[in-house]
C-alpha cells in the first residue's frame, strides 16, 4: 500500500509543482519574446529568484481575495466547475510511464501510477470530461459571455476530440497495444525510430488536437478575452479563478507528457538504451556528478561574479551571493564527491534507479520542451475565429486522420 | 403539403459589448442582436467621454484652447495642435516661419507613426495576437521619449502656439531622431514578418469588414480607411499645406478596403512618413520658431521695457488675447486617422463664437453597425481596432 | 496484488482535495464584503438586457449530436486498430483491412453527407 500511495504522491507532486513552475515560464518567456522584463519585483529577504516568487506571490493573494459568487449565479454548479476541471486535470497523469519498469526479483514494477492496459483509452475518456467543468462555468454563471464562452469550448473540444482519437489510431495500429508502456518500448531508443517520423502527419494532428484541448493559443476561442470579455470564467474571482488558470497549465504539461509519450519516445535516453545505462551506471554516475559540478561552478561564478554593492542599495544586492555560493560549494562538493567514489558498483538496485533517473529526465527534458512549444506557439500566432475553427476541425483534420489511418492499414499489410 | 423544411426557431440574445469591455478602445459601446455568434442586427452609442469641448472652447480665449485639443486625439495630440493653430493662423492671416513650419512636419509625421503603432497594435491584440503590440509600442516609447525631450511633456503636449511653436528642437535633435527612425523601420519589418503571410491572420482579416470605393466616399471616410478602400485622396498630397508637395513621399492604396488592407496600408504610411521626417530633417532651416507678427506674439522684454509701443502690445495680448478678424474659416489637415477639420467662427471677440472640429473617426464609427452586420462577433472586434476610433476625438 | 484501478481511484480522491483544500481555504480566508453591485452580473458595466438562459441556436447541439455519432465509431476502431498487427501476422490481414476500408468509407461517407447538407457551414 505504501508502494502505491508513493507512486501516486511523486509524480503528483511534481506536476503540481510544475504548475507555477510553468506560469514563471510563461510570464519570464513571453517577457523575452516581447522585449521586456517580465516579473522581478517580487522578493523575499531580498531574493527574487529570477521572478520564480511571483507565483508565491500570486497564490497568496489569490487565497486572500474576495471570492465573490454573484447572485444570479447557479451557486453548487457555480462552485462544482472549478472543483471538476482541477480535479480532471490532476487525475490524466495517472497512466504516464516515468522510466522503464524495474525488475524486483524477477518480477517487473513498472514506475507509473495506475498499470492500465487501456492507457489510450483512459487518457482519452478523462480529457474529454474536462470539458464539463468548463460548460459547467458557462452555464451556471448566468452570464452571456460565460454562456458563449462555455458553447465555444464544447464545440470546440468535442470536434477536436474526435480528430484527435482518430490520429491515436495509426499509432495504436504500430504498437499493436493500448498500453502506453508498450508503445514506448516499442519506439526503441534510436530517434529515427520514434513515432513522430514513423507518423509525421497523426503526430501533427494529435499536437493541434491538443492545443485545441487545453484552449491554448490559436485555440483560445473559449476565452478569447477581447472578443467575450474571459468567457466561461468571467463571473469567478479568487482562487476559483485560480484553479480554472491551474487547470490549464496541468492539461498543458499532461498534454505535452502524451506527445512526448506518443510520438517522442517517451522516457526513451537517445541513443542509450535502459540496459547500456544499467551495465554502465558506474561511469554513468561518475560522469553525471562531474557534469552537475561543473554547471554548478559555472552559474555560481556567474552570479558571484554579477554581485556589485550598492546596484539596489538594500537586500537584493545580496542575492547573487546568497545563491552563488551554495551554487559553487555544492558543484565543487559533487566534483570532489565524484573524484573521490569514481567508477564504483552500485549493485543491481543502483544500476536500475539510476538508469530510472537518467530517463525520466529524458522526458522531462522532452515534456519541458513541448510546454515551450505551447507557450511559444500563444505569444506568435493570433486567434481562429469560430467558424475557422470548426472548419480546420471537421472539414480538415478529420479526412486527414481518417486518410492517415487507411494508408497506415495499407502500409502495414504490405510491409 | 406543408413544406417538411421548417427553419428550427432559436430566440436572439441581446449582448452588451462595451462600454466596459477589453476590445473597445475608450469607452464605445455597441449593443449587439446575436442568433447564435452572428449579429443580426447592433446599435451603437457614443458620449461616454464627451467633455464639452466644443462648448468650453466659446469661453475661452483663442490660446488656451491649445491644450483641450491634446485631448481629442490623444494617440496624436501634436496634430490636434498644428491642425488648431492652422486655423486660427488661417483666420488671422498670418504665417508661422519656415522653421517653425518644418518643426510641426517632423511632429505631425512622428505622431502619425505613433497613432498608427498603437492602432495595428491594438488590432492585432483584438485578433489574439499579442507579441506585435509590444513590438510597436516599445519603439513607440522611443518616440515619446523623444518628443519629450523637445516638448517636455509625454501624452498632452500643448506644443504649438499659434504663429510658431512653443520651444526649439534641441542640438542633437536630428541625430536622436534619426536612430529612433531606424528602430521604427525594424519593428515596421518585425511586425510585418510576423503577420504579413500569417494564414491565421489573413484568413481572419482579409475579406473581412469590406467597404467598397463607391460607400468609402459616400459615408464619408477618408483617411487610411479610405485608402484601403482604394481611392487616392490625402489632404498631404490634394491639398498641399506646409511645404508637403516639397516632400517626396507615396501615398499608398490598397483595392479590397477590407481589415487586412487597412492594416497594410496603415504599414506602409508608417513607412512614407519615415521619409518625410528625414526629408525635413535635411530641409530643416534655421530661424525664428515663433513668428514677429505683433497680433499674436508678445514682443521681446528689450521692447517691453524700453519702447511705449512694445509695452502697450505686451499690455494689450495679454489682458485681451488675441483678437482675430471677424470672418469664418474651414481648415483641414490630414491627421493619422483622416481628415481633421478645424471650422472657428469669430466675431472679433478674444474667444471663438463657435468651434466646430470634424474628426476623422466620427463618420467612419457612424457606420459601424452597417459594417457589422451579419458578421461574427469576433469579426466585429477585428474590424473595429482596424478604424481606430478614438473616443477622445469621437465624443469631444 | 491489488486491484488495477485502485491507484485510479485514490487519485481521483487526491486530485479532489487538492482541488478541495483550495476551495475551503479561499471561502475561509477570503473577506466577505458583497455588494448589491458587486454582485449583480458583469455586461461591461451596464444592467443586463434580457436573460442570459435563452434558446440558442441549435447548430450548438448539432455539434454535440455529431460528436457523439463520430466519437463513437472511433470507439470502435480501437480494438481493429490494437489488433490488426496480430491479424495481419496470422494471414487475416488482408481481409481485416478490407472490412475496416468499408467501415472507414462509411464513416466517410457519413462526413461527406453532413458536409453536403451544410452541417459544417456556420454562414
Amino acid at each position: 500500500m505504501g508502494i502505491i500511495i508513493a507512486k501516486i504522491l511523486i509524480p503528483f507532486l511534481i506536476i503540481v509543482n510544475l504548475i507555477p513552475l510553468l506560469i514563471w515560464v510563461e510570464r519570464k518567456g513571453s517577457a523575452y519574446i516581447q522585449d521586456r522584463r517580465g516579473p522581478n519585483r517580487a522578493s523575499f529577504f531580498g531574493i527574487r529568484l529570477g521572478g520564480l516568487l511571483h507565483a508565491l506571490a500570486d497564490v497568496i493573494k489569490l487565497i486572500t481575495k474576495e471570492d465573490i459568487i454573484p447572485s444570479q449565479v447557479n451557486k453548487p454548479f457555480f462552485i462544482l466547475a472549478p472543483f471538476i476541471t482541477l480535479t480532471i486535470a490532476c487525475v490524466t497523469y495517472a497512466v504516464i510511464p516515468f522510466a522503464d519498469p524495474l525488475i524486483i526479483d524477477g518480477k517487473l514494477f513498472p514506475l507509473q501510477a495506475a498499470n492500465l492496459n487501456v492507457g489510450i483509452l483512459y487518457i482519452l475518456s478523462m480529457s474529454s470530461l474536462g470539458v464539463f467543468g468548463v460548460m459547467l462555468a458557462g452555464w451556471s454563471s448566468n452570464n452571456k459571455y460565460a454562456l458563449l464562452g462555455g458553447l465555444r469550448s464544447s464545440a470546440q473540444m468535442f470536434s477536436y476530440e474526435i480528430s484527435m482519437g482518430l490520429s491515436l489510431m495509426s499509432v495504436v495500429m504500430i504498437g499493436g497495444s493500448l498500453e502506453l508502456t508498450t508503445i514506448i518500448n516499442q519506439q526503441s531508443h534510436f530517434p529515427w525510430q520514434w513515432n513522430f517520423l514513423k507518423q509525421p502527419l497523426a503526430c501533427l494532428l494529435f499536437i493541434v488536437a491538443t492545443f485545441a484541448e487545453t484552449n491554448r493559443n490559436p485555440f483560445d476561442l473559449p476565452e478569447g478575452e477581447s472578443e467575450i470579455v474571459a468567457g466561461y470564467h468571467t463571473e469567478y474571482s479568487s482562487m476559483k479563478f485560480a484553479m480554472f488558470f491551474m487547470a490549464e497549465y496541468a492539461h498543458i504539461i499532461i498534454a505535452s507528457a502524451l506527445i512526448s509519450c506518443l510520438f517522442f519516445g517517451g522516457w526513451q535516453f537517445p541513443f542509450l538504451s535502459t540496459h547500456f545505462l544499467r551495465e554502465q551506471a558506474g561511469e554513468g554516475i561518475f560522469i553525471l556528478l562531474l557534469a552537475h559540478a561543473f554547471l554548478f561552478v559555472l552559474i555560481g561564478i556567474f552570479l558571484l561574479s554579477k554581485f556589485s554593492k550598492g546596484k539596489y542599495g538594500d537586500k537584493r544586492d545580496y542575492e547573487v551571493l546568497v545563491i552563488g555560493v551554495p551554487f559553487t560549494l555544492l558543484g565543487l562538493g559533487l566534483g570532489f564527491t565524484a573524484l573521490f567514489i569514481g567508477t564504483g558498483d552500485y549493485g543491481v538496485m543502483g544500476r536500475q534507479i539510476f538508469a530510472a533517473l537518467m530517463q525520466f529526465g529524458a522526458l522531462m527534458t522532452k515534456i519541458l520542451f513541448f510546454c515551450w512549444l505551447f507557450i511559444w506557439v500563444r505569444w506568435t500566432l493570433p486567434r481562429f475565429r469560430y467558424d475557422q475553427l470548426m472548419h480546420l476541425g471537421w472539414k480538415v483534420m478529420i479526412p486527414l486522420s481518417l486518410a492517415n489511418i487507411f494508408i497506415t492499414g495499407v502500409v502495414l499489410l504490405f510491409l | 403539403m406543408p413544406a417538411l423544411k421548417q427553419e428550427l426557431e432559436s430566440e436572439t440574445m441581446l449582448l452588451n459589448v462595451g462600454p466596459s469591455h477589453p476590445a473597445m478602445h475608450g469607452a464605445l459601446r455597441t449593443q449587439m442582436e446575436l442568433d447564435g455568434e452572428r449579429i443580426v442586427g447592433s446599435a451603437s452609442e457614443i458620449g461616454y467621454l464627451h467633455r464639452c469641448f466644443e462648448k468650453h472652447s466659446e469661453c475661452s480665449t483663442y490660446q488656451q484652447i491649445i491644450p483641450y485639443t491634446d485631448r481629442l486625439n490623444y494617440l496624436s495630440a501634436l496634430m490636434n495642435n498644428v491642425g488648431y493653430c492652422m486655423a486660427v493662423e488661417k483666420l488671422l492671416k498670418i504665417e508661422a516661419p519656415d522653421r517653425a513650419i518644418i518643426i510641426r512636419v517632423i511632429m505631425c509625421e512622428l505622431s502619425r507613426i505613433m497613432d498608427h503603432f498603437v492602432c495595428v497594435g491594438t488590432n492585432l491584440v483584438d485578433i489574439g495576437a499579442l507579441t506585435n503590440f509590444w513590438f510597436f509600442f516599445n519603439i513607440r516609447e522611443r518616440i515619446y521619449n523623444l518628443i519629450e525631450m523637445v516638448t517636455g511633456a509625454r501624452l498632452t503636449y500643448s506644443y504649438t502656439r499659434i504663429g510658431g511653436v512653443a520651444r526649439d528642437l534641441y542640438p542633437a535633435f536630428a541625430i536622436d531622431c534619426r536612430i529612433v527612425l531606424k528602430e521604427v523601420e525594424q519593428a515596421v519589418k518585425d511586425v510585418l514578418g510576423l503577420i504579413q503571410h500569417n494564414r491565421i491572420l489573413v484568413e481572419r482579416t482579409v475579406d473581412v469588414g469590406v467597404v467598397t470605393k463607391e460607400q468609402a466616399i459616400e459615408w464619408g471616410f477618408t483617411g487610411p480607411c479610405l485608402r484601403a478602400s482604394g481611392y487616392d485622396h490625402d489632404l498631404r498630397k490634394a491639398e498641399p499645406y506646409y511645404f508637403y508637395d516639397q516632400f517626396d513621399f507615396d501615398i499608398p492604396i490598397a483595392e479590397n478596403g477590407d481589415s487586412y488592407d487597412r492594416i497594410m496600408v496603415r504599414m506602409e504610411e508608417v513607412r512614407q512618413s519615415t521619409r518625410i521626417v528625414l526629408q525635413a530633417l535635411e530641409k530643416l532651416p534655421s530661424g525664428l520658431i515663433m513668428t514677429d507678427a505683433a497680433l499674436v506674439s508678445l514682443p521681446p522684454k528689450e521692447e517691453v521695457y524700453g519702447s511705449i509701443e512694445g509695452l502697450m502690445n505686451h499690455f494689450k495680448l495679454i489682458m485681451h488675447g488675441i483678437l482675430p478678424p471677424k470672418g469664418e474659416i474651414y481648415s483641414a489637415t490630414e491627421a493619422a486617422n483622416g481628415e481633421l477639420g478645424f471650422y472657428i467662427v469669430s466675431q472679433g471677440g478674444a474667444s471663438p463664437y463657435r468651434i466646430k472640429v470634424r474628426p476623422p473617426c466620427f463618420p467612419i464609427f457612424a457606420v459601424f453597425d452597417k459594417m457589422i452586420k451579419g458578421l461574427m462577433v469576433a469579426d466585429a472586434i477585428a474590424i473595429l481596432g482596424g478604424l481606430n476610433v478614438v473616443v477622445g476625438e469621437l465624443d469631444r | 496484488m491489488h486491484h488495477p484501478y485502485l491507484p485510479v481511484l485514490l487519485i481521483i480522491v487526491l486530485g479532489g482535495l487538492f482541488a478541495g483544500v483550495f476551495l475551503l481555504a479561499s471561502s475561509l480566508i477570503g473577506p466577505k464584503k458583497g455588494t448589491k453591485s458587486k454582485l449583480s452580473p458583469y455586461e461591461c458595466g451596464l444592467k443586463p438586457v434580457g436573460n442570459a438562459r435563452e434558446r440558442l441556436d441549435v447548430k450548438f447541439s448539432l455539434v454535440a449530436m455529431l460528436f457523439i455519432l463520430f466519437d463513437i465509431e472511433t470507439v470502435f476502431l480501437f480494438p481493429w486498430a490494437v489488433l490488426y498487427r496480430d491479424f495481419i501476422k496470422s494471414g487475416l490481414g488482408l481481409f481485416m483491412a478490407i472490412e475496416m476500408g468499408i467501415f472507414l468509407f462509411i464513416l466517410a461517407v457519413g462526413l461527406v453527407y453532413v458536409w453536403r447538407k451544410k452541417a459544417l457551414d456556420w454562414r
